[in-house]
């Protein structure tokens, strides 16, 4: 397959790549991994006059661990999220993710920038960037701006980034010390996507719930926080019977997907049982 | 869509060469590969980033070069399966534990098998069956012939070097 012909840029700088969004405002595309975009491309299901290549831009690159955030530059690719020893470190629900997510080939390419940008409802960082509260740097014309992952997303391939902004980093605050997390996710058979992905930080605290978040991908429009389920537990053991009623809350609470592959009734079901399992594997 | 197509001139070492040519920004690495440089033991299985028989090295990590446009490996450097070998027909250690333990059958998915195996091997020398499968998740053997990889690629775990 065979793309439609397209101009191509490789941006050195964020200021360049988004005067070239500016200048082209109907028919540019940045491209970082590509591993979403060139299939699109090929099969015609998107064809720009202009891709701006940012593969190179260089501030947003890498990972650094700071006092009391850890930032991570948008072109960091999955691999590299994946092998980051301080990354993980902190939050090992890294690897947990990145080991779930497509295959070696796809991920030594495919950028956690892309992934969040593209907003796929079916994408694991959503849910992982929801359940650590972190906040997305993103970069326009007129400057700098960070808006909680929570009101990232807005629906499906949707979120609030303007057509000539550009998501440069990830920042999340450093956890408390005992916060631990948990991905889990129903895999679809041939996309390797999330039919439901749970993501959980929890934080413990003489036996009870003194913190917990949950992102939920898969199950809807774009990937959402599990409040009400999560304020259910705090200040309560994980026992079998709260997990149940967190889970079971969750799940009546969501308005899930329908596709051929899973209704919405059964996607419901996947919800409150990979949460169920999620938190059942944390309290052990 | 652009009047005109738009053409690059790419430089990229491949299989430690520098290699010229100018293609379309649409171009995928692939066909550059096949077509206009003739290494045609990259092969194009599924052409939509699922099989992995387009498998090759950028920069020393594993990509499927059929989801890369060649524009992208501008200045890269690259490895093919056909740069494992010195010509002289000694077979590299990967494909010697191929052949070894019979890992292919119709032999269409091995060029990427190997590739991947490559990519393996560098981040874990030791891997159990379980991460063997694992790390071969994205390349496709249309003969189900994976026993006979697993075998090949156990036969190299703690071995040390890659080549």
């Amino acid at each position: 397959m065979i793309p439609a012909a397209f101009d191509y840029v490789r941006a050195s700088s964020l200021t360049q790549a988004i005067e070239l969004l500016r200048d082209n405002p109907d028919g540019a595309k940045l491209v970082a991994g590509g591993h979403t975009l060139l299939p699109a491309l090929k099969l015609r299901l998107a064809a720009p006059e202009l891709l701006i290549d940012i593969r190179s831009v260089a501030e947003i690159k890498g990972i650094e661990i700071g006092e009391t955030h850890v930032k991570i530059g948008a072109l960091t690719t999955h691999s590299e999220l994946s092998a980051s020893e301080p990354l993980n470190n902190v939050f090992p629900i890294f690897r947990e993710t990145a080991r779930l997510l497509a295959d070696p080939q796809v991920r030594n390419r495919g950028t956690i920038g892309g992934s969040l940008a593209n907003a796929d409802p079916a994408a694991d960082w959503p849910a992982v960037v929801l359940a650590l509260g972190a906040q997305l740097e993103i970069v326009g014309a007129t400057g700098r701006r960070t808006v909680p992952a929570e009101d990232f997303f807005l629906d499906i391939f949707t979120t609030t980034l303007a057509p000539d902004e550009i998501l440069a980093s990830i920042q999340i605050p450093k956890p408390k010390t005992g916060t631990r997390y948990a991905y889990r996710k129903i895999r679809h058979p041939a996309s390797g996507f999330a039919v439901v992905g749970v993501a959980i930080a929890v934080r413990m605290l003489d036996g009870v719930v003194d913190e917990a978040s949950i992102g939920i991908t898969g199950a809807t429009n774009h990937a959402f926080v599990g409040k009400e389920a999560a304020e259910f537990l705090t200040g309560k053991a994980l026992t079998r019977d709260n997990i149940d009623e967190a889970a079971r809350m969750l799940s009546e609470n969501t308005e899930c997907l329908s596709d051929r592959y899973a209704p919405a009734e059964y996607r419901a079901n996947l919800v409150r049982v990979e949460l169920g399992r999620a938190l059942l594997e944390l309290s052990q | 869509m652009p009047a005109t197509a738009s053409t690059r001139e790419v430089t990229i070492e491949i299989n430690g060469l520098r290699r010229t040519g100018t293609v379309e920004a649409r171009r995928l690495l692939v066909h550059f590969l096949r077509e206009d440089l003739g290494l045609t033991g990259t092969h194009v299985g599924c052409d939509t980033s699922q099989c992995g028989a387009c498998t090759v090295e950028i920069d020393g990590v594993a990509v499927k070069s059929c989801t890369v446009l060649a524009v992208m490996a501008d200045g890269a450097s690259i490895t093919t399966i056909e740069g494992l070998t010195d010509g002289s027909g000694e077979l590299s250690r990967v494909q010697k534990a191929f052949h070894d333990h019979h890992a292919l059958q119709c032999g269409f998915c091995t060029p990427g098998m190997v590739m991947s195996v490559r990519n393996l091997l560098r981040e874990n020398p030791n891997p159990s069956e379980r991460e063997i499968r694992h790390g071969l998740a994205g390349n496709i053997c249309r003969c189900t012939g994976y026993h006979n990889i697993v075998r090949a690629v156990e036969s190299l775990a703690s071995e040390g070097s890659v080549a």
